[in-house]
């Protein structure tokens, strides 16, 4: 199955959201690249056991898809809206954008902040970072153990994230509800899916146990790098 | 004080297969609604100590909890009871004659309120709950309305049915084709139950 599901070719570009605007010849054409769903630098299965292929496989090629799929929906809806300067029609289209634009760099991110034990999952963070949570929890432990407090609090579905606040520098826990994403004041850290989806299949009702498991898939490399 | 408990389930936890799976009903029963009745209880016993202390800090901070776990409690309660195993009486609309006419002079057709219906709940971002209401008390206009997590519907609007849309409801069975779950539904709606909340109300689904 594993060989099936193949996906490590990571692409060099990801074209996420980026846009690009060109004038056409009328001056009045939009032209402006798609988002798309980014690969996965590692199998699905690759994060077994903290999370199953076919959770993995799911989540990725049909949730964040849809969300994908749906943004671009939106954004060709919204272009419309302008060309024809519909302001009503224009301000209708927030929740569907923040909604799914927020899945698609929801899920970006949080793929990017994972990685199977092989490939240094789990390994607990160095430097700066490592010295900014031990000054602001007072130690790993306890960082996680406020991380997974965040996460058990939802209330519906929704993300715990750890952030960087843009004019302190200060990093903090924040739950963000349904697919609103990290943006304004604070910077997206590492993102963790508390949403139903994630864990289903293979924990149900237990999400505490997912919340646990899912420090031995978190790849700290990535978070280091979003923090400096 | 007295406990809130799980109530049992008006059908075996098969019964209503092949529309929900007999392990997402246990789930849905044992687990999630009994966690939601657990953590009402505690966040009530909370209040009373709070109360008897005059901890009006910690009162406010209780009500998230109460309308969280609350809501949660009356939403399964209401659920359970407007569902009915496929090809039951009660699942005939014809059990329901006010309702049906009601639905039809307010959506011109039965089949244009099942599709409006079905467009609210798929359009709902994250978990809550599609409602048919009855605004105001019974027998009055009929809504299509969604609430988000657990909120519940508000007194004196009257829930005539309610779907689950948490993920926890349909996910083990259908995944991400809830579109597939919300089209199964309309085979276990417990039409002589919509019927009676519709003429005479809801009665306090939490009565202890």
């Amino acid at each position: 199955m594993a060989a099936l599901l193949n996906n490590s070719a990571r692409v060099a570009l990801r074209s996420g959201v980026s846009a690009t605007s060109k004038a056409g010849a009328a001056g009045l054409t939009f032209a402006r690249g798609k988002a798309t769903l980014p690969d996965l630098s590692f199998d699905y299965g690759a994060l077994e056991p903290s999370i199953s292929g076919k959770i993995m496989e799911i989540h990725h090629k049909n949730h964040h898809n849809t969300y994908v799929t749906n943004y671009n929906n939106s954004i060709v809806q919204l272009e419309e809206a302008q060309h024809q300067g519909n302001i009503a029609a224009q301000i209708a289209l927030k929740p569907a954008i923040n909604f799914n634009g927020g899945g698609h760099l929801n899920h970006t991110l949080f793929w990017e902040n994972l990685a199977p034990k092989s490939a240094g999952g789990g390994e607990p963070p160095s430097g700066a970072l490592s010295k900014a949570i031990d000054t602001t929890y007072g130690g790993f432990g306890e960082f996680q153990s406020k991380m997974n407090a965040a996460l058990a609090s939802i209330q519906g579905s929704g993300w715990a994230w750890l952030v960087k606040d843009k004019q302190t520098g200060q990093i903090s826990i924040r739950t963000y509800a349904n697919q609103d994403p990290v943006v304004g004041q604070f910077e997206p850290l590492l993102g963790i899916d508390a949403w139903e989806h994630a864990y289903y299949l293979e924990y149900q009702n237990r999400k505490v146990e997912y919340f646990s498991a899912i420090w031995d898939v978190i790849n700290w490399k990535t978070v280091e790098k979003r923090f400096s | 004080m007295a406990q809130h408990t799980l109530p049992p389930l008006p059908y075996a936890y098969d019964a209503l297969e092949p529309i929900i799976s007999k392990q997402i009903m246990e789930l849905h029963h044992q687990k999630h609604h009994q966690t939601y009745i657990n953590n009402l209880n505690a966040a009530l016993a909370a209040q009373t100590t709070a109360t008897n202390s005059n901890d009006v800090p910690s009162l406010i901070n209780l009500q998230q909890k109460l309308r969280f776990n609350g809501g949660g409690h009356i939403n399964h309660s209401l659920f359970w009871k407007n569902l009915t195993p496929p090809g039951t009486p009660g699942n005939d609309i014809g059990g329901a004659p006010a309702l049906r006419e009601a639905i039809v002079s307010r959506w011109g057709s039965h089949e244009a309120f099942v599709k409006a219906f079905g467009a609210e709940l798929l359009g709902l971002q994250g978990s809550g709950w599609g409602w048919l209401v009855s605004k105001g008390g019974a027998k009055g206009r009929l809504e299509i309305q969604t609430t988000k997590d657990q909120d519940p519907v508000n007194s004196p609007d009257v829930p005539i049915f309610g779907v689950d849309m948490w993920e926890h409801a349909y996910y083990l069975q259908y995944l991400n084709n809830k579109a597939g779950y919300v089209e199964g539904i309309w085979k276990i709606i417990n039409w002589a139950e919509a019927e009676k909340r519709y003429t005479a109300g809801v009665e306090n689904p939490l009565k202890l």
